[in-house]
């Protein structure tokens, strides 16, 4: 057979594949699927664009994750660093200063780091505390939306989107309320 | 009444209206100052001085409690407004989110005058680029959030610097915008008083305002006020003894009445058997004050034990001597009194050396007191006596126990059993005979105790204990040492030996820091060159750069910062907690907090101290320690010394090794019996016992002598007058034993059971003689 003849069985294949997943795939599916994820190591690549400057700034580094409490953020380039949300306590070390604050001290900051928890665990009732949620895609290749209802949130960040496949998140991209942006891609270290 | 009679009485009279007129005028302290050792070392004068005048003997920690966290929050700043207006504090924080914007602004544009990281070098292209670069990469941090909005303005990162110095540390959580407890059920502030720590009245007010004013602004909402701190501790312990002081007094007098009552059964003898214990409290107070300028409360309370053994003077002298027979009395009785008082003074003596001016005071008190009620009992008693004076026939009494006494005596056997037993009690537990702890001899209770403590936590303000200290003669010169110590603190911190430090200097740095820095800042033609160079290889272009430009020009010419500037921000309260004037100059306190692994270097900090003179290390939890153990240390063998002294009094006076070893024996027992006791009840010795002990031989030679001498100890009437004595002795520091000042109770304690097994011991001692 041509290969024009299996493009077009393809979107029949697709719809007999349909049944499997159409009446399940919806935020709660993806809330499970996002639950069962194990943590682990991450290489990660973050890539800003901040209208100060002429090109974007990229920085990577390793994401180790131990559900659902605790993430680390360890920076290799372009400086080392190190960042820890632990609990309540968010940690960055960068040479000798050490920062740290009490995110519940900080409603704005513990709102931003909740949205990316509660997507890690997936824990849909901590996410809709805060944010508005739009999921569209499949699920293999599916995107989440957040939009924060608090203009206190909003004065921040206007829309964050999570993109992933399956229980797995693959890349996060933040949109500033200044108009800068952020994207992060992560790939799994397979350590095990 | 004769001619030589009257005049003693007047005498007697002349000399009351003089102590009574000292005693007024002079003044009741209850703070610290009973503290402050005589001869102190350089880190020994600093801890009292921090304890009565530091920063720490100033702060009020205030919670708000009960409601919900908004009502609290607005109460916090309603309160922190009222108090910053009264006047009475120097400053009044609660973590508002408008006080730290100020704070932050006044960072922000000294920054150029602030930041250790200016210098000449910074400013060049090299320095610029590498700073500006730094600037940059930050921003691809997660604290980029922080700083992109200064970036413009601070391409060179000198906010990060100011910030990151002190961004360590954390400060207490915040709930609704204002500090609050880590579970957010507690509002909290901190208030500085202007009244210094010795000065409790002032403190008293500051208080009650902090009371006043929640009183007004909490209105019906529910909330409740907790205070904590120094200035609440010493106002608490100045009520506690004095309302300890008043009881004692109320019951041991209303007990003493009463015995005195019974054995009597005359009012005359009850208020002449009182006039000598009230004429040697006046006479004991009077002393005080003219020797040490002020009475502390808890001498006074001591007065209360005064009577105990002043009152045993008259009862000898009642019970003793019969009607028309003074002659006879002053003849048999006096001499065996007079030698007890002199043993008494020879204990109380030994105090008088102490350099715990509270010993020193105790000892002053008691010595005064005892000579002034033995006269007056010798001298003026037979003067007031009237003609016709019955007291109740007390010889039934003395006969009545004499038996018993007796069977006690054929039982001398249990006497070494339980020497021995005490003996070795007191060997088993001798590592933990001893109380070091200076915190011991503090009134305070254990509830406001644990609110301090959870208040303190809560506050992040738990580990004050360690501080660097320099002296210098003016401000700047203690500014230009803080900076010069803070440099080596810096490598401290480096290697971990300490975890962080704070220095007056990061606030207000000296003026030729501020003017050094100033003249590493390029002209404005010349930074914009030097900008163009240094922004070739970075991704941001200069036109963005402009408020750069601008701030670096308008802080080249701007004044140099001082005290003065700093005025009513929490940086301002902050430097004036760290830089002090004191009467020798000025004294920078440099607090040093602990590394990962809580602890702080002492050896390192002493090092790195050691090349800057007059720079000192103090670990003030240690240090109180310490200077309690010298205290104890010293009153030991002070109340060693008493003992020989005693010794050799009872020696040359009874010139008889039996009888001295007799009216020894009992005393030296009762002590260890007393101590072997309290050790096995598990209850630590203090200095205070100690002085109890002292009393007890005090007391208990009285005892041991009248039954060493032989017209005395049978006579049915002496044993009498002995009960009677000890029962009062017995009631007076039973009171005190029931005080929850832990000074008091640690007297009463000793004495009471002291006094009655010296009376007993004593009895079984009194000798193969038939007692009767």
């Amino acid at each position: 057979m041509k290969t024009g003849q299996w493009l077009g069985v393809l979107p029949w294949l697709t719809f007999l594949a349909l049944p499997a997943w159409a009446g399940e795939w919806n935020i709660d599916a993806l809330m499970q699927g996002l639950a069962k994820h194990e943590g682990g190591r991450a290489r990660f690549v973050e890539t800003k664009t901040i209208a100060l400057l002429d090109k974007p700034v990229v920085s990577s580094g390793e994401l180790n994750y131990v559900p659902p409490n605790r993430l680390e953020k360890r920076t290799t380039r372009p400086r080392q660093e190190l960042m820890v949300l632990d609990g309540d306590q968010l940690r960055l070390e960068r040479g000798k200063q050490v920062f740290s604050i009490r995110l519940s001290d900080q409603p704005e900051a513990l709102a931003f780091v909740d949205s990316l928890r509660g997507t890690l665990a997936g824990d849909k009732a901590a996410l809709e505390k805060n944010y508005k949620l739009t999921l569209s895609g499949t699920p293999d290749r599916w995107m989440l939306d957040l939009l924060p209802d608090d203009q206190r949130i909003a004065a921040y960040v206007l829309r964050i989107t999570f993109g992933g496949s399956h229980g797995r998140v693959e890349w996060i991209r933040y949109l500033q309320a200044d108009g800068d942006s952020a994207v992060m891609t992560i790939e799994p270290l397979d350590d095990r | 009444m004769t001619r030589s009679g009257r005049f003693v009485v007047a005498l007697w009279l002349l000399g009351l209206a003089a102590f009574a007129l000292v005693a007024w005028r002079g003044q009741f302290t209850t703070d610290m100052s009973a503290f402050l050792p005589q001869r102190p070392s350089d880190t020994q004068r600093l801890l009292v001085e921090q304890l009565r005048e530091g920063s720490l003997s100033r702060l009020v920690l205030i919670g708000i409690e009960g409601a919900d966290a908004p009502t609290r929050a607005r109460l916090s700043k309603a309160l922190a407004a009222r108090l910053a207006a009264s006047g009475l504090f120097t400053g009044v924080q609660n973590g508002d989110a408008t006080e730290l914007a100020r704070d932050r602004d006044l960072l922000f544009n000294n920054r150029y005058l602030l930041s250790p990281a200016v210098n000449a070098g910074r400013f060049t292209v090299a320095g610029l680029r590498e700073a500006i670069g730094e600037s940059i990469d930050m921003l691809a941090s997660p604290a980029g959030m922080m700083i992109k909005n200064l970036l413009p303005r601070d391409p060179t990162g000198e906010m990060m610097e100011l910030i990151g110095a002190f961004a360590g540390q954390q400060g207490p959580a915040s709930r609704d915008g204002v500090w609050a407890s880590q579970d957010g059920k507690r509002a909290l502030l901190m208030a500085q008083t202007v009244a210094r720590g010795s000065d409790t009245d002032g403190q008293g007010e500051a208080v009650a305002r902090v009371r006043a004013e929640f009183t007004a602004v909490a209105d019906d909402s529910g909330a409740q006020l907790r205070v904590s701190g120094a200035p609440v501790f010493s106002l608490e312990a100045r009520a506690t003894i004095r309302s300890e002081v008043e009881r004692l007094a109320i019951i041991s007098a209303i007990g003493i009445i009463t015995v005195l009552l019974l054995a009597y059964r005359s009012f005359t003898a009850l208020t002449l058997g009182l006039l000598p214990v009230l004429s040697g409290a006046l006479a004991g107070v009077a002393a005080v004050i003219l020797g040490f300028g002020s009475i502390h409360g808890i001498t006074i309370g001591f007065g209360a034990t005064l009577i105990g053994e002043s009152v045993d003077y008259s009862i000898y002298y009642f019970v003793q001597s019969r009607q028309g027979y003074d002659g006879e009395w002053r003849a048999r009785f006096w001499p065996t009194i007079r030698l007890g008082v002199l043993t008494s003074l020879c204990g109380f003596a030994s105090l008088l050396f102490s350099g715990f001016p509270g010993l020193a005071q105790l000892g002053l008190f008691s010595m005064s007191g005892l000579v002034v009620a033995a006269l007056i009992t010798r001298f003026v008693l037979p003067q007031l006596r009237p003609a016709r004076f019955v007291i109740r026939d007390t010889t039934n009494l003395g006969r009545a126990v004499a038996p018993a006494i007796g069977k006690l005596g054929r039982r001398r056997w249990v006497i070494a059993v339980l020497a021995v037993a005490a003996v070795g009690v007191l060997v088993a537990h001798q590592d933990r005979l001893w109380n070091t702890r200076l915190s011991e001899l503090s009134p305070m209770s254990p509830e406001l105790l644990a609110l301090d403590a959870s208040l303190r936590a809560d506050l992040g303000n738990s580990d004050q204990g360690y501080l660097a200290v320099v002296n210098a003669p003016t401000r700047e010169a203690a500014l230009l040492a803080a900076e010069r110590v803070a440099t080596r603190l810096q490598s401290l911190v480096d290697t971990g030996a300490i975890g962080s430090f704070e220095s007056p200097s990061r606030f207000l740095p000296s003026q030729p820091t501020q003017q050094a820095r100033r003249a590493a800042l390029p002209e404005r033609t010349d930074l914009a060159k030097r900008l163009q160079a240094a922004l070739a290889e970075l991704p941001l272009r200069a036109d963005k750069l402009q408020g750069f430009l601008d701030d670096v020009e308008v802080a080249k010419g701007q004044p140099s910062l001082d005290a003065e500037a700093l005025r009513g921000t929490s940086l301002g309260v902050a430097v004036d907690a760290m830089l002090q004037q004191r009467s020798t100059g000025w004294v920078a306190l440099l607090p040093l907090h602990t590394n990962a692994a809580g602890s702080v270097d002492a050896a390192a900090v002493r090092a790195a101290l050691a090349s800057e003179p007059g720079a000192l290390f103090l670990d003030l939890g240690e240090e109180s320690t310490r200077l309690y153990a010298e205290y104890l240390d010293e009153a030991i063998w002070l109340s060693l010394a008493g003992f020989v002294a005693i010794t050799l009094l009872l020696a040359g006076a009874l010139r008889s090794g039996r009888r001295l070893l007799r009216v020894l024996t009992p005393l030296v027992l009762a002590v260890l019996l007393v101590m072997a006791a309290l050790a096995l009840v598990g209850e630590r010795l203090t200095l205070l016992h100690l002085v109890g002990l002292l009393l007890a031989v005090a007391v208990g030679s009285n005892y041991a002598l009248f039954f060493d001498d032989d017209n005395a100890a049978g006579d049915p009437r002496t044993l009498a007058s002995l009960l009677v004595a000890n029962a009062t002795t017995v009631i007076g520091f039973g009171a005190l034993a029931t005080s929850t000042v832990p000074v008091l109770h640690a007297i009463g304690i000793t004495v009471g059971p002291g006094a009655v097994l010296a009376l007993i011991l004593s009895a079984m001692l009194a000798g193969r003689k038939e007692v009767f």
